[in-house]
């Protein structure tokens, strides 16, 4: 993973008006932490060393998705061209905890940051291989401009954070 | 069906300018203005764009088989897939379903009433499923907001893409307010919003079944794609636990790697965006956890539990798709990603948007395809006229699908299948088309103009008088239906092949060439005598044979037949081929003798290198396009090989030109010569925005589309008004402009010929 792909990853996301963090493993949790508004739901992250804050329900009920204000979830790969993030469908809820709540906070490891949207593809078609068929690319932030201006935050989330784990 | 009459379709057309016009005309406008910005932006544009043409016509021609490749793909996953004959079909099947499903896990909401929740869809709105679902008892909501708004203003979409795009935000809250009567009446689009995005979300929870629409279909995998910046498409497939996505069969491509140029190009050409916010990818059921709104304490049930109790139907809909596979014309209309652009980057659509030009269904260039595909053609004669031709559009596709040409064929089909008038024998001694009885009147007129414009020429300045005489104004306009407010061409007695003989012809030319070059230029040069060059606006004609003869190229102005793009105008395509093959004919002699063929109009020039791939045999056509130049990207190509631009007329410098390219012109990349000679002979061009003048040959001449033609002209004459200098490359394009600007227009090949004084 080159630098310059990160930092193609951190300007796309700022054009998108998407936060930003790049920080080792260890210190996800703190971070996030300071990021999330609560209450939060999120999926477990698969990430060594990496956890979320302990007050995050991680099982959510339909309930807790409801009443959540923020969504933490790890995501496949991120491309950094267009600062896209995929989102799997997964068992532990990683799509529906990513759309329901206002703020959705993206987790991805450096290595996972590929630069275009080529290589995204490339990650897709091993991942379509091996299985994991469903998968959303999310771009930034919902928006529509329906109502006769642009708004964000219509049916998805209206902010959006990434998470880069440095170290991983 | 009865057509409108003439003066109904000027009443609809005032109406919709007046009403729609300015909402519509920002959004596709600025949609078209970031389009461009976007495929600028994109370095291999060009390859993408025909790697997705050829995706699709690969995919298209392998339609039966993909069918049953995604058929076992989405089996195997667990869903059901359907293939619908037609609408009744597909609405029975979708009923059906959400009934079942009803029975079998009771109704999800408050009441007795099964309900759906949808996301966009063109398709849908195809086969009118929400009526036919209201009809089975079933009720539906729709949850993109644009569409939301139409259905509680019991209104129709009027863009493919954004549905309500003729609704003005304060038109919006008047009708929120009225319908919803909130405490504080809704002001802002954030309100808006908000208010819309709460009650939508009860609605999809509530919901026994999510249906969608899909951008596509990965036949192998089974995989649906929809693509959406507001996240309903996402949160109909996985809220309820059944999902029922339908799609035209045209939507199936082979693999997931061909999906990727379809990503990287739909929401540039949509919207100007490098991606959509969601590209979703369901292969259904997913793993996703059911949700129980009902329920809500309950732990959701995860796993192969969940994926059990999800249901998964594809509705794959023909109507009408399988034969227009079969239909050499319309084949093409099936490559379309339904993304819009040719909409936004369309001048007459900018002004009346979708509910002017738009059939039952589909609205904007490509919607005449659609419409006589799946509708049938009485619904695509309703706006078929409303594409002049000027293919813009061609540029914006990005699959490249020949947009012009498909509303040219579909205008004759129309024009065949009209009763003969007991008026038919008045035009038709004065024309010899191919065609048969039946044809408009008008139509027939303009596709033989050649014809008229000689006996016109004939017997010049009477007929000028004639013709502006107001009982033969009436005339006109009751049996062609030209409109008394335009201004017609005042034809000249002596045409430009006259004036050329009577000058001594082509020794004469000769002559003049040797003296007038100091460098060597071996060419010889054939000036296609257009109709209006010939017997309208010949000092352009007059103007090109002294720029080339300046420059020491030896001229031949020979009488030659028609191009065919007067016919092609007007959907006679027979008649177009004809005089395609009498012009080649015609010019054999001189491809063989390596002349070269200079042509003033753009759009003979455009004919030629477009349309006649079509009516041509490919090596004549090829011949003839690669052998074939407009006036001044010929005297650019001069210029650049060494003549000497001083033997021309030359500004100061910096003397300032506002230059109207053509739109077709423009299609063909050939604006830049234009401004690259003025620059090099001392002139400070600036060009002009605005899409298309609105005039396009017959079209502003028409009486129900007069008031439209002069709308589009007076968005390009706003940005020239002040202009010192005008010039324009088009016939209607100058006529337009001195229409509306009270002044000369020439072309710019006047203001460069030697002796012309600024
Ligand atoms: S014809 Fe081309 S430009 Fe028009 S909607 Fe279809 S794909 Fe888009």
């Amino acid at each position: 993973m080159t630098v310059d792909t990160i930092g193609r990853f951190e300007r796309a996301l700022e054009g998108l008006e998407v936060g930003f963090e790049r920080v080792p493993a260890a210190d996800a949790s703190e971070r996030i932490e300071t990021i999330v508004e609560e209450p939060a739901v999120g999926a477990p992250l698969p990430f060594e060393g990496a956890t979320l804050p302990e007050s995050v329900t991680t099982t959510p009920t339909t309930a807790d998705l409801e009443r959540a204000r923020t969504g933490i979830t790890p995501v496949g790969f991120a491309i950094a061209e267009y600062g896209t993030v995929a989102i799997e469908s997964t068992a532990d809820g990683a799509e529906p905890i990513s759309l329901y709540p206002d703020r959705h906070v993206a987790v991805v490891a450096e290595s996972d940051v590929v630069p275009n949207l080529s290589a995204g593809f490339d990650r897709l078609e091993s991942q379509f291989e091996r299985g994991r068929d469903s998968v959303v690319f999310a771009t930034g932030r919902s928006a529509t401009a329906d109502m006769g201006d642009l708004v964000h935050g219509v049916h998805g989330p209206g902010a959006v954070d990434v998470i880069v784990l440095e170290d991983r | 069906m009865a057509q409108r009459t003439r003066s109904q379709q000027a009443d609809r057309i005032r109406h919709l300018l007046e009403t729609e016009g300015d909402a519509v005309h920002a959004n596709a406008s600025s949609f078209d203005t970031q389009r461009e910005a976007a495929y600028s932006a994109t370095d291999d544009l060009e390859a993408l764009r025909t790697e997705a043409r050829s995706i699709k016509e690969d995919a298209i021609d392998r339609l039966p088989e993909l069918l049953e490749t995604a058929r076992e793909a989405v089996e195997a996953n667990g869903g059901t897939v359907y293939v619908a004959d037609d609408a009744a079909d597909a609405n029975a099947y979708v009923a059906d379903v959400v009934h079942t499903e009803s029975e079998e896990h009771g109704i999800t909401g408050d009441d007795d009433t099964p309900s759906v929740v949808k996301s966009k869809s063109m398709t849908t709105e195809e086969i009118d499923l929400n009526e036919a679902l209201a009809a089975a008892g079933i009720d539906i909501t729709e949850t993109d907001l644009g569409e939301w708004v139409l259905q509680v203003a019991d209104d129709t979409p009027s863009h493919i893409v954004g549905p309500a795009m003729h609704l003005e935000r304060a038109e919006i809250a008047e009708l929120f307010n009225e319908r919803f009567d909130p405490d504080e009446p809704f002001e802002t689009a954030e309100e808006l919003t908000q208010f819309a995005r709460d009650y939508l979300a009860d609605h999809i929870q509530e919901a026994d079944v999510g249906i969608t629409g899909a951008n596509f279909v990965v036949a192998d995998s089974g995989t649906i794609t929809l693509v959406t910046n507001e996240g309903n498409a996402r949160k109909c497939a996985v809220t309820p636990d059944t999902h029922v996505a339908i799609a035209g069969v045209e939507k199936l491509i082979p693999t997931l790697s061909d999906l990727e140029p379809f990503v990287d190009l739909i929401a540039k050409s949509a919207t100007g965006q490098s991606i959509a916010q969601y590209v979703t990818m369901l292969s259904p059921p997913t793993d996703s956890p059911t949700l129980s709104f009902d329920d809500p304490e309950e732990p959701t049930t995860t796993g192969d539990e969940a994926k059990a109790d999800r249901d998964f139907h594809l509705v794959l809909l023909d109507n009408g798709r399988m034969d227009m596979r079969e239909d050499d014309q319309l084949r093409e209309t099936l490559y379309c990603i339904r993304c819009g652009a040719c909409s936004n980057s369309c001048a007459n659509f900018q002004s009346v948007g979708g509910h002017g030009f738009g059939g039952e269904t589909y609205s904007g260039g490509i919607a005449t395809g659609w419409e006589a595909g799946v509708h049938g053609q009485e619904s695509a004669a309703e706006f078929n006229d409303l594409c002049t031709g000027c293919s813009r559009c061609v540029d914006a596709c990005p699959v490249k699908i020949d947009i012009p040409w498909i509303n040219t064929v579909v205008r004759d089909r129309i024009n065949r299948s009209e009763d003969p008038a007991a008026t038919d024998f008045l035009v038709d001694g004065l024309t010899p088309d191919m065609e048969e009885g039946g044809l408009d009147l008008g139509k027939r007129f303009f596709g033989n103009i050649g014809t008229a414009a000689k006996a016109a020429s004939a017997t010049a300045p009477v007929s000028n008088w004639l013709a502006d005489a107001d009982p033969v104004r009436g005339l006109l306009e009751r049996t062609l239906g030209i409109d008394r407010r335009r201004d017609l061409p005042a034809f000249q007695r002596e045409s430009l092949v006259d004036w050329f003989e009577k000058r001594g012809g082509a020794a004469a030319s000769s002559r003049r060439a040797s003296r007038g070059a100091d460098v060597d230029i071996d060419r010889e040069v054939v000036l296609y005598p257009d109709v209006y060059t010939n017997y309208v606006d010949v000092d352009r004609g007059k103007a090109a044979v002294r720029t080339l003869e300046a420059l020491g190229v030896p001229v031949q102005v020979p009488d030659l037949p028609e191009s065919g793009r007067a016919a092609l105008s007007q959907g006679m395509v027979a008649t177009a081929d004809r005089q395609a093959s009498r012009l080649f004919a015609s010019l054999a002699e001189d491809l063989d003798a390596d002349r070269d063929v200079v042509v003033v109009e753009p759009s003979d020039l455009a004919a030629m290198h477009r349309e006649y791939e079509r009516l041509l045999p490919e090596r004549s056509f090829e011949r003839l396009r690669d052998r074939s130049y407009e006036i001044c990207e010929f005297v650019y190509g001069l210029l650049e090989n060494g003549a000497d631009p001083s033997a021309l007329s030359n500004g100061n410098g910096a003397e300032p030109v506002t230059y109207h390219s053509h739109c077709q012109q423009r299609t063909l990349d050939l604006e830049a010569p234009t401004v690259a000679v003025l620059e090099r002979c001392g002139y400070a061009p600036e060009t002009t925005s605005a899409e298309c003048c609105g005039m396009a040959g017959s079209f502003g001449y028409k009486r129900e589309y007069y008031e439209l033609s002069v709308d589009v002209g007076e968005r390009l004459a706003e940005q020239i008004d002040g202009a010192k200098t005008v010039v324009a490359s088009g016939t209607s394009c100058g006529d337009q402009l001195e229409g509306l600007l009270e002044r000369d227009v020439p072309h710019p090949i006047e203001l460069l010929a030697p002796g012309y004084r600024v």
